[in-house]
């Protein structure tokens, strides 16, 4: 790997991070995330990169990089699909849902396709309990409510490049309530 | 004073369009509290206000349930050193996803909350820790800060009062101990989410070893509302001795999942049956997990008349926790629902501890053994004896939290292990 470094303007952020802080240790995590946003991983060179901008022991960065399972210790795919199966995705249905986003792409959970394109991970709880079976992409975007049909069409409008929006799920309205009371 | 819930007007998320945006919000008396208090430090002094807030009984919303304002006053006196707030918006535990709501429908109504808590403990420096999954929402809170700040709501010289008080956003990456509250701490000084032995607790030696208190989001949420209306109306919202609105989150088997704004107190049928509009379906309830995924598990039997307030729910057998409330159908296999429960405590384990590390992965195991149909009923014993060794052996509560599910979950449904356990009894040739 060539060697890594950030931009000035990666740096003049991690000195805002660094800002909201009384210690630099307490920037680690939100480094890792401006590093793994760059490079797309946080493979042991980045975790160098990152100690030695913040002046922190590698084993420290290493410690941290380990313990939170969003940092992606290796290269993954283009797009990463978190699929929750933990318990209200699990009695909605997730692990449908996981099983048939295996049998599309050809891979198992924890694995990437040939291409390079698509990784899946099973994951625990991601807090749209109501909105299960979920998935998200890539440390990002929500999708809900997910169908085998709505998880192809995702499927596909990732290969073209499209993400998906962000989906507001609305507080159940007022008349709604009312109407289921009465 | 619960029964009128059907006619409840939501507070925390008022169907307000927009109002998240601080025009809209103050517009609707947004940071009146705060200018209240600020126009009056005579009247509203700290002490008066840690007072207010105490009489009014805010139990916090996180899981606990302990009244927020007497948390306050366990902040020692000011000694010209700083003294934070760390908000926790980590809101990790499965059934729970009703923070997430104030971050995008109301946030400064939380901001609004922190500043006057921040103001009562003389603190002057505001941490908020959300789960790093919740990127796009905290991208949603640091937008109605930079407006706060903009309009003068938080910085230097507030109002033109003097007082100055500062609010960072921080995120996790991955790691449901970091909603525990030293565990956060750990995480916000930027290393692994290691729970911290206590004592000392955090109002003594928190973030960098100075005094901090930590307050759920809804919790913070729910001050304004009593300093616009005092503490005697507060109290007279839901359930005598756990007052106040709450946002209820209902998932799993029902027509219409969601969150939903009521107040506390509400009959735990009529969340099911009328606000989440009964079981998917038209089939039968079984089960109902009334507050996360470590709050006991409920037979449909033992619900007749329980409501969601913590007497209420501890009487039944259970706890109120987040009010995330997982529901099951006639269908539901409790072998799998617990065998899931206890994957996730044992994903999430730190490791600090023995008896959670080596403890979750044997509970997982067991369960794995009777799921796939090859325990034993002395196995069921074996689970209930390793729960007792785990409970209240170890820093935080985490240990608990995953023996709790699977000690009520067995005795609750023992028919159903057994039976999936006798299964595996090898005929004798």
């Amino acid at each position: 790997m060539a060697e890594l470094s950030f931009t000035q303007e990666e740096l003049d952020e991690i000195e805002k991070i660094k800002a909201k802080f009384p210690t630099v240790k307490a920037a680690t995590l939100q480094v890792l995330w401006v590093a793994q946003r760059k490079y797309g991983h946080v493979e042991p060179e980045v975790q160098q990169l990152v100690a030695e901008t913040l002046d922190l022991p590698a084993a420290h960065v290493h410690g941290v990089a380990s313990f939170y399972t969003q940092y992606y210790k290796e290269e993954m795919g283009k797009f990463v699909l978190d699929v929750c199966t933990c318990l209200s995705c699990q009695l909605c249905g997730g692990y449908e849902i996981l099983h048939h986003l295996e049998d599309e792409l050809g891979i198992k959970a924890g694995e990437t396709t040939d291409d390079g394109m698509f990784s899946i991970q099973e994951v625990e709880c991601l807090g749209a309990c109501g909105y299960a079976p979920m998935l998200q992409v890539t440390n990002g975007v929500y999708v809900n409510n997910l169908t085998e049909e709505k998880a192809d069409e995702l499927i596909k409008n990732l290969r073209e490049g499209r993400m998906p929006e962000f989906e507001s799920m609305q507080m159940p309205k007022l008349e709604k309530r009312n109407q289921a009371a009465s | 004073m619960a029964n009128d819930w059907r006619s409840f007007e939501p507070l925390l998320i008022p169907d307000i369009p927009n109002l998240q945006k601080i025009d809209v919000y103050e517009e609707n008396g947004g940071y009146g509290a705060l200018r209240k208090i600020l126009n009056d430090t005579e009247k509203w002094s700290r002490e008066n206000v840690t007072n207010e807030v105490k009489q009014a009984n805010i139990r916090g919303r996180g899981g606990a349930g302990f009244n927020a304002g007497l948390k306050w006053s366990f902040m020692p006196k000011p000694d010209g050193g700083p003294r934070y707030l760390a908000c926790n918006g980590d809101e990790s535990e499965p059934g729970t996803f009703k923070d997430r709501k104030i971050f995008e429908y109301n946030p400064h109504l939380f901001i609004e909350g922190a500043l006057i808590a921040a103001y009562a403990m003389t603190v002057d420096t505001i941490y908020v820790y959300i789960r790093g999954e919740y990127i796009d929402w905290v991208h949603m809170l640091q937008k109605a800060v930079d407006d706060a700040y903009e309009k003068g709501y938080l910085g230097k010289d507030i109002l033109g009062k003097g007082v100055d008080i500062d609010m960072h956003l921080t995120y996790g990456a991955g790691a449901y101990i970091c909603g525990e509250e030293t565990s956060m701490l750990e995480s916000l000084e930027g290393k692994r989410g290691y729970p911290r032995v206590k004592p000392p607790f955090p109002a003594q030696k928190g973030l960098w070893g100075r005094p901090t208190t930590i307050n759920n989001i809804e919790t913070l949420a729910n001050v304004p509302l009593v300093i616009n209306n005092g503490a005697e109306w507060y109290g007279n919202i839901g359930a005598e001795g756990h007052p106040g609105p709450v946002l209820y989150g209902i998932s799993g088997h029902v027509e219409n999942p969601g969150v939903y704004e009521l107040p506390s107190g509400v009959p735990v049928m009529d969340l099911i049956n009328e606000v989440a509009g009964g079981i998917r379906g038209g089939k039968n309830l079984k089960a109902l997990i009334p507050g996360g995924s470590s709050t006991p598990v409920l037979r449909a039997d033992q619900l007749e008349g329980v409501t969601m307030n913590a007497d209420s729910l501890r009487d039944a057998g259970s706890m109120m926790g987040t009010a995330g409330m997982v529901v099951m159908d006639e269908d539901t296999d409790m072998v799998d629902v617990l065998w899931r429960i206890a994957h996730f405590y044992h994903h999430e384990s730190c490791g600090q501890c023995t008896p959670c590390r080596d403890g979750t992965g044997w509970l997982e195991k067991i369960l794995l053994k009777i799921k796939n149909g090859e325990g034993e009923v002395k196995d069921l014993d074996l689970l209930l004896d390793l729960t007792t060794q785990m409970e209240g052996r170890t820093i935080c509560a985490l240990a608990d939290a995953a023996a709790w599910p699977v000690r009520h979950t067995i005795n609750r449904f023992r028919d159903e292990f057994e039976a999936r356990c006798k299964k595996s009894v090898h005929a004798v040739a």
